[in-house]
């Protein structure tokens, strides 16, 4: 089963601790919303967890597949089914989208240098090109990718949307068992919005992804139903609850429903946590 | 859906991927170059006596033997250039100058020894030759072993011949244009060159024809302490127009070998010329090369330069623009891995009204190498409304590498549009933490970081170079690790 097991994770950065002790349990197929003021950790989870050297595990373990995530490296996590849509990807200059694709997929099937001729019969061989197509095709479709943006450049002067959108493309094609989504949802107009939130449903359903969305809003929820809602303060989970407590929080704000939790938020979300947190674009508190 | 286009996915030939699996050069297997195994090969070092027996050999006139002799008194005379890269190690005594292949050249592939045919077909030259060129040129060691031209540009009055042939053949053109454009007293390598020049090649494309496809050459050195010599004279006239490719390898000995060329080249009013370089020199050989063009009205040079190979590579590809209207235009690629200086750039001068140029140079230094980008953009009194842009950029992969950037810029009119831009970039960690989450090893993300790099100019060559280039990228990328 390829699960993902988070046990008293503890994450520093430079020295100093963002996270303090999540538990946490992906399933295939399931749906975990992680949500959270700015600042309080999310997305470091998201980097720790895919392996960012910057990101110090200082306590704690994580299991994916049975094995040790934490023992292997980033492109290894990768193969093995992970993967975390960027908040903001990174521009490749001079290498197309398709191009990376092909490459990105190849490496899946664990061709791993430029060595293809082998004499092993068993050994990994690259993808067709009229078999890559197809699924690139069909991936297409699936999230009514733009046939132009596949020829540009990966990311290089690609709008926040397009981004996003270049983001799922690529977890349709590569196919994880679990998928982190990291503030997927900013950057996207509404229609955006559902047909990224449809892909998602899409590789859950069909093909038993699990998902952990991380975001600070309801929007993105209202087309990706969880069955898991977490929130995070200040580098710990302090609630837990079904898709309700997404909606109440969307209603109420952080600081209302955590009190119902018992929970008081740190000092430095301040006034900010008063907000309900429904207005997509303005930002709330520190930088995350 | 577009065509994909190659970067760094594509198959490997099994030559190459032989040499992927053993981490090294693909091109070093070397065939026996004992005397017995050759027509000629002459004793080692230089003197007076082997440029007459050069010259004496191939029965050429009294005045290209005048020539080689004034050449040879000025090699001595000039010291070595020290403004450049380190070219200490260069033993010129320990040189073979001159040696002679086989007895005869070849119009099919299948009248050439089975050691250099193989050599030839290793190198994939024949079936290149099938599928989309319009004439090759074969040289090993000092001479071209093979050469062809397609009839139909035979009859259309295309000339493509080795440069010895051309001077048998053609006296008078090759008389009236040899040395002019690179006069022997350019250089102390051009000198050297034209005291012991063998092989190369001449071409001449008559007005107003266009040659479609690419006539390409192809330089192998297979002795040890080799020194290859060739002479390339290209003249395009007026309206027509050529691609020429050149492909350059060598096998890896423990003692170095040296290349140095010449190149002349005239393209005339409203002529056309590109001339592409992939130069992979095994990691043994000094590669030394003057290389001009002269453009007139309304004519278009553009010299298309990879740098890959060799130990150290100097070589500044010059275009004197002479005509109204003219434009040049440089695209250089240099990569550098461990032990390699690449000293490359490009020169440019601006001669009349209304001229053009662009120089982009694109360097990668990796495992300890070191690139440098030396240019010279030269505006001269009278060239008004010229225009130039010039853009190096450097990337750096790794801390013990290096890269260093020598633009020197004369302008001597005012009415001119000047650009200059230069980056230096090193790979940047998020990007290959971005790369490597979708599942690619660290090596293959900087391969592809290099080739996105790189692929403004490879977006210009032929599909076919394109894909070795990026091959050979890879190749450098993957080889010689830790």
């Amino acid at each position: 089963m390829a699960d993902l097991v988070i046990k008293n994770l503890h994450v520093a950065v430079e020295g100093k601790e963002i996270l303090r002790g999540i538990d946490l349990t992906v399933r295939e197929g399931e749906i975990h919303a992680l949500m959270g003021p700015n600042g309080s950790g999310k997305s470091t989870l998201s980097y720790a967890l895919m392996g960012h050297p910057k990101y110090e595990i200082t306590e704690g373990s994580v299991t994916f597949d049975g094995q040790d995530l934490l023992e292997l490296e980033v492109d290894e996590r990768a193969r093995l089914g992970l993967f975390l849509a960027f908040q903001y990807p990174q521009a490749v200059p001079g290498v197309s989208v398709t191009n990376f694709l092909r490459m990105a997929v190849n490496a899946h099937r664990g061709v791993l240098s430029s060595d293809t001729r082998n004499d092993d019969p068993d050994a990994p061989k690259p993808i067709k090109i009229p078999e890559f197509r197809k699924l690139l095709e069909a991936a297409m479709d699936l999230l009514k990718v733009d046939r132009d943006l596949i020829r540009r450049y990966l990311n290089d002067g690609f709008s926040g949307g397009e981004k996003k959108r270049v983001e799922i493309l690529q977890m349709a094609m590569l196919n994880p068992h679990v998928a982190i989504l990291d503030e997927t949802d900013s950057g996207l107009d509404i229609d955006a919005l559902k047909i990224v939130a449809e892909g998602v449903n899409t590789l859950v359903t069909e093909r038993g992804m699990g998902a952990l969305v991380i975001t600070h809003y309801q929007r993105l929820l209202n087309h990706i139903t969880p069955e898991f809602v977490h929130i995070l303060v200040d580098g710990k989970i302090v609630a837990d609850g079904g898709p309700d407590l997404a909606k109440q929080l969307e209603a109420d704000g952080y600081e209302k429903v955590l009190e119902g939790f018992g929970v008081e938020l740190p000092a430095r979300h301040g006034g900010d946590a008063n907000k309900k947190p429904k207005t997509a674009g303005v930002a709330v508190g520190a930088s995350a | 859906m577009t065509d994909i286009t190659p970067v760094a996915t594509t198959e490997l030939t099994d030559a190459e991927a032989d040499a992927v699996a053993m981490g090294d050069y693909k091109y070093g297997w070397s065939n026996d170059d004992s005397a017995s195994n050759y027509a000629f090969k002459s004793e080692r070092g230089l003197s007076e006596q082997t440029v007459r027996d050069i010259s004496a050999h191939k029965n050429e006139p009294q005045w290209m033997l005048d020539e080689r002799l004034k050449a040879y008194q000025y090699f001595l005379d000039r010291p070595m250039p020290e403004w450049g890269a380190d070219l200490s190690g260069i033993d010129f005594d320990n040189i073979y100058y001159y040696i002679k292949p086989t007895e005869s050249q070849a119009k099919s592939w299948e009248d050439l020894p089975d050691d250099i045919k193989d050599t030839w077909d290793r190198l994939g030259i024949p079936e290149a030759e099938r599928k989309f060129l319009a004439g090759v040129g074969a040289q090993y060691e000092s001479e071209v072993v093979y050469h062809k031209l397609r009839e139909d540009l035979e009859e259309q009055g295309v000339l493509f011949l080795d440069m010895d042939s051309g001077l048998r053949e053609h006296p008078e053109i090759v008389r009236e244009y040899f040395g002019k454009i690179i006069p022997h007293n350019d250089n102390k390598f051009s000198a050297l060159n034209t005291a012991v020049w063998s092989g190369g090649s001449f071409i001449y494309v008559p007005k107003g024809v266009h040659v479609e496809m690419p006539l390409q050459a192809y330089f192998r050195i297979n002795a040890e302490n080799m020194g290859q010599f060739e002479r390339t004279l290209i003249i395009v006239d007026e309206g027509a127009s050529i691609h020429y490719v050149e492909g350059c390898t060598a096998p890896t000995y423990t003692t170095d070998s040296l290349h140095s060329a010449v190149v002349e080249i005239i393209v005339k009013k409203g002529g056309r010329c590109r001339y592409t370089t992939i130069q992979n020199w095994s990691d043994n050989v000094y590669n030394l090369v003057t290389k001009r063009a002269e453009a007139y009205e309304n004519a278009i040079m553009e010299w298309v330069d990879g740098n890959l190979g060799s130990k150290t590579t100097m070589k500044y590809p010059a275009i004197k623009l002479m005509g109204r209207g003219a434009h040049g235009e440089v695209l250089s690629i240099a990569f550098a891995g461990k032990g390699q200086h690449q000293d490359a750039g490009a020169k440019i001068t601006h001669m009349a009204p209304d001229t053009s140029s662009v120089i982009t140079s694109k360097s990668i230094s990796k495992d300890g190498g070191r690139s440098s980008y030396r240019g010279l953009l030269a505006v001269k009194p009278g060239a008004t409304n010229s225009k130039s842009q010039v853009i190096c950029d450097a990337l750096i992969i790794d801390p013990q590498s290096q890269t260093d950037t020598f633009p020197y810029i004369r302008i001597d009119e005012d009415d001119v549009e000047i650009g200059h831009e230069a980056t230096v970039t090193r790979v940047n960690e998020e990007q290959l933490f971005y790369l490597r989450s979708r599942g690619l090893t660290e090596e293959q993300a900087n391969a592809m970081i290099v080739s996105g790099f790189v692929e403004p100019i490879t977006k210009e060559l032929p599909l076919e170079y394109a894909i070795e280039m990026n091959k050979l990228i890879q190749l450098q990328m993957e080889g010689s690790v830790g």
